[in-house]
């Protein structure tokens, strides 16, 4: 079956060729039979794979399909390393992908764009499916780059809309910071080590560097870097909010459940440079602590129902770099899996409720939806019950609980990230449930046009089911001690140790998350719901609206970037509009045009003259041969 | 001999400076002749009479008799004359005598300064330069006669006055 | 078999070479301009001469005879070429044709 592993990425791969090549003269059906088929049936071996690696837990798969180039004995090959981790990102990308791909059947049913879209969408998870089975940074790089490439795309997949092409240069642009921070750590990692196999790069880091040594300090910075940049922290996350300007299922499978992520993979796949320099793990940890409260505080404010999911999803991410932040390796990865179900599951929902209100994505004129799109409701309200972690019931809970948990009993562990994580939680809760009651409960304020179908309903469902059960994998040692989850990483990701004394106190701080997540519920019931007038005297008050103003523009890190960055760039653009270096190569042009002038004035067209300059050219021979 | 090599030498440079400077084309052909001439005498003393006679058939016959032919069918008149007269203004001959006065000052200096300067020894006779011609230098007449070939055949073409053939430069001035 | 130095020769040449030379600086008329190249040809060759009988080799001779052979072909051509010119141009001025003129 190993010898599969290659199909993975190559059938996305294939479709997309198929699409790009003669997508607009095949039929849809078949268009959609090569889109989502193709995914699919790579979803199936990525099963199949998965029962033989459970069954026969190997190591991991290695298989090498190509030698990719030679120079001067550096010879990255095509290769694809399947270990647990993996394994995982694999199965949420081919999985989670299929079934968004078949949502979009539906979602973009009308649009003329069908086959672009299929063909974005197809080369997307090959890039993703390449990025994490990569056996050699450079490849992993390949794939970084194409997510990227397929997230412009897709960003701006309506493309006449000026505001999209915007939004997907900003994305692009801000996403090529990170990289380029990242490409120099590869560069660094290869004049280390000489090369950058993955495998090869963990065995000897250990043995080259100390802990904290310099150089691994470093390179875990520039790598940090790349990830920051892809998984829209702080301070590169003001790309993300914007990406929504693409189709929804875009933002649930790229901008929510799969490439955003990737930084998460690059950490943890890179873990063993990262517990080389504790000062880059302490970065991590407290870049996402930022950033799950400054993207919570921004989500309480918007109206867009998907710029909430996007700032949620900047949030959510800052979660699991706490988690890789303290050495809660599986944590993390774990996180991701269900957000991976519960946050596609909400853009879903979020995408089937913009369809049903003709593109409105405004929360204030949506409003008692819960009657009229009851499955939606439902699969909503779930989804948003595990990202507000509500207890025992909810996926989110079990992944959200172990970080939170992690932070002080870990033994990297931290009272101030802990804190952080709990205030990040109440906060969440309060947003999720604000996005509830505005867009399903309260009066109807938008007539519902479109009631979603089977193409639609089934991936809600399925989704919906895997955010409720997909915590019960992984449960806490004083309730059920079930480690499925980091038992299947362990040999890939260390496992963390938790400090004895705390192991009394977990049932505590399990209480307080519950209380906290509850509480969160409640406070937006009261706001959004029960209470209409304490609403009303939070907006006359001045101070709240400031930071309602402040939070809304996220922070005002767009405008901090556009003085900061954006605008200097701009004005010294303007400035050198006729390019400063250009005047000498105009200099030259004007030099060979007056020379060209003179020596046309030489051609008189007398053959006296011609003469005349023979016979001083013969002069001038002889004088140089006389007197040298 | 050497005598007759001054002479000759002499009368030489005398009858080209008066075609250089005479107005009247036949006037100017007549001393070309008398040029040549004389230079045929200088081959002789030199021990070259083969090439003395060659001098005279060809250059003096052959190739003046043509320049003479062409200047009948021009139909020249006194004006040209006249016109000639026009163009040689003494100020067009300054540029040109410094320019050569530069270049025979070098060519003097380059045949005088080369150590030991012999004589000239021995006649050669035609018979020798019959047989290197046929011999080493085969190759070389084969291409002489191409070339004559080529001109007999370019005088011909370029010749031709059935058809008006018009270049294409003069054909735009025409026009504007 | 006589004591005419070379240099006499070689300079007889060089002065009908320049004397040629200055002439086809100066005229304007094409069949002087002709004439004039005849002269220089002409001291080129003697040049020739002079040269292979101070060694009695008979290359210089040789060079000679292709040096007349060359001067034929070319006044057949060159006169040819004059009576076009004269023919679109009804005079023999060199200036005239000047069309090349950058």
């Amino acid at each position: 079956m190993a010898e599969l592993l290659w199909l993975i990425p190559a059938l996305p791969f294939a479709g997309a060729l198929l699409l790009v090549l003669l997508g607009s003269r095949l039929p849809r059906a078949l268009v959609t039979t090569i889109g989502v088929g193709s995914v699919g049936i790579s979803a199936a071996v990525t099963l199949l794979l998965g029962i033989e690696y459970l069954s026969e837990s190997p190591a991991f798969y290695h298989q090498v399909v190509w030698n990719w180039f030679n120079v001067a004995g550096f010879s990255p090959s095509v290769a694809f390393h399947l270990d647990a981790l993996s394994m995982v990102f694999i199965f949420v990308i081919t999985f989670v992908g299929f079934l968004i791909h078949v949502y979009s059947t539906e979602y973009m049913a009308h649009d003329p764009d069908y086959a672009r879209f299929f063909a974005c969408m197809n080369l997307f998870v090959g890039s993703m499916l390449v990025l994490v089975m990569a056996d050699n940074l450079l490849l992993l790089y390949l794939g970084w780059e194409g997510v990227g490439l397929c997230s412009y795309l897709l960003i701006g997949f309506w493309y006449k809309e000026k505001a999209n092409g915007y939004a997907a240069r900003k994305a692009f642009i801000i996403t090529r910071v990170g990289d380029t921070a990242m490409a120099i750590g590869l560069f660094m990692l290869f004049q280390t080590f000489g090369t950058l196999h993955i495998q090869t790069i963990s065995t000897e880091a250990v043995q080259v560097w100390d802990t904290d040594a310099r150089m691994a300090v470093i390179i875990a910075f520039l790598l940090l870097g790349g990830a920051v940049g892809k998984s829209g922290q702080l301070p590169l996350q003001t790309w993300l909010p914007d990406a929504m300007a693409g189709p929804t299922p875009v933002s649930a499978l790229i901008h929510a459940a799969t490439m955003v992520t990737a930084g998460v993979y690059l950490i943890a796949r890179m873990h063993v440079i990262f517990e080389l320099a504790p000062g880059a793990m302490m970065a991590v940890a407290v870049i996402g602590a930022i950033t799950l409260l400054l993207a919570g505080c921004a989500a309480l404010t918007q109206y867009d129902l998907k710029r909430v999911l996007a700032y949620s999803t900047i949030s959510q991410i800052g979660y699991m770099f706490l988690a890789l932040g303290v050495g809660a390796w599986s944590a993390g990865v774990f996180h991701f899996m269900i957000h991976a179900f519960f946050k596609a599951l909400l853009f879903l929902c979020a995408g089937a409720i913009i369809l049903a209100l003709h593109h409105e994505q405004d929360m204030r004129r949506m409003g008692g939806l819960q009657k009229k799109l009851p499955i939606v409701f439902w699969t909503f309200l779930i989804g948003a019950a595990s990202l507000a972690a509500v207890p025992l019931v909810s996926a989110g809970f079990y992944s959200k609980d172990q970080i939170l948990w992690l932070q002080l009993a870990g033994e990297n562990g931290n009272i101030w990230l802990y804190l952080a994580g709990l205030l990040g939680a109440f906060i969440t809760s309060i947003y999720t449930f604000r996005m509830v009651f505005l867009t399903f409960y309260g009066e109807s304020k938008t007539h519902v046009g479109h009631q979603p179908t089977m193409a639609i309903k089934l991936p809600l469902i399925i989704l919906a089911v895997l955010s409720l059960v997909g915590g019960f994998i992984e449960l806490p040692h004083n309730f059920g001690h079930v480690v499925l989850f980091s038992d299947f990483l362990s040999p890939i990701l260390p496992t963390i140790s938790v400090v004895p004394d705390f192991n009394r106190y977990e049932w505590m701080l399990q209480l307080l998350a519950a209380v906290v997540s509850l509480s969160g519920i409640f406070i937006a019931y009261l706001i959004y719901l029960k209470k209409p007038d304490l609403r009303a005297s939070l907006h006359r008050s001045e101070t709240a609206m400031a930071v309602h103003r402040f939070w809304h523009s996220g922070w005002g890190f767009d405008k901090l970037y556009d003085t900061l960055l954006v605008r200097p760039y701009v004005f010294l653009a303007k400035v050198n509009k006729d390019d400063v270096i250009d005047s000498f190569y105009t200099f030259l042009t004007r030099l060979a045009e007056a020379f060209h002038d003179l020596f046309s004035d030489s051609q008189t067209g007398l053959v006296r003259n011609y003469v005349m300059g023979i016979v001083v050219g013969a002069i001038m021979i002889l004088t140089i041969t006389i007197f040298l | 001999m050497e005598a007759t090599f001054y002479i000759a030498g002499a009368v030489a440079v005398i009858a080209t400076l008066l075609v250089v400077m005479s107005y009247n084309l036949i006037h100017a052909l007549l001393y070309l002749v008398v040029s040549f001439l004389a230079v045929a005498v200088v081959f002789f003393t030199l021990g070259a009479p083969f090439m003395a006679a060659l001098e005279i058939i060809i250059y003096a016959g052959a190739i003046v008799v043509l320049i003479i032919f062409v200047i009948m069918m021009l139909n020249l008149t006194y004006e040209d004359v006249q016109q000639e007269k026009s163009w040689l203004k003494p100020s067009v001959w300054i540029g040109p005598a410094i320019l050569s006065l530069v270049l025979l000052a070098e060519l003097v200096y380059l045949v005088v300064a080369v150590e030991a300067p012999g004589t000239v020894s021995v006649s050669v006779e035609a018979a020798a330069v019959g047989m290197a011609l046929y011999g080493p230098y085969m190759l070389g007449v084969q291409l002489c006669g191409i070339l004559l070939m080529a001109g007999i055949v370019g005088a011909y073409h370029l010749g031709r006055q059935k058809k008006k053939i018009v270049h294409r430069f003069l054909e735009r001035r025409a026009a504007s | 078999m006589s004591s005419i130095p070379m240099e006499a020769g070689l300079l007889l040449a060089g002065i009908l070479f320049v004397i040629g030379m200055v002439s086809v600086m100066i005229r304007r008329n094409v069949i002087f301009m002709l004439i004039s190249v005849e002269i220089m040809l002409n001291a080129a060759g003697l040049a020739f001469i002079v040269a292979g009988s101070h060694w009695a080799q008979p290359d210089g001779q040789i060079m000679f005879i292709f040096i007349l052979t060359m001067a034929a072909a070319e006044v057949s051509v060159g006169l040819a070429l004059i009576l076009q010119l004269y023919h679109h141009l009804k005079t023999l001025d060199s200036d005239a044709a000047n069309f090349m003129k950058g």
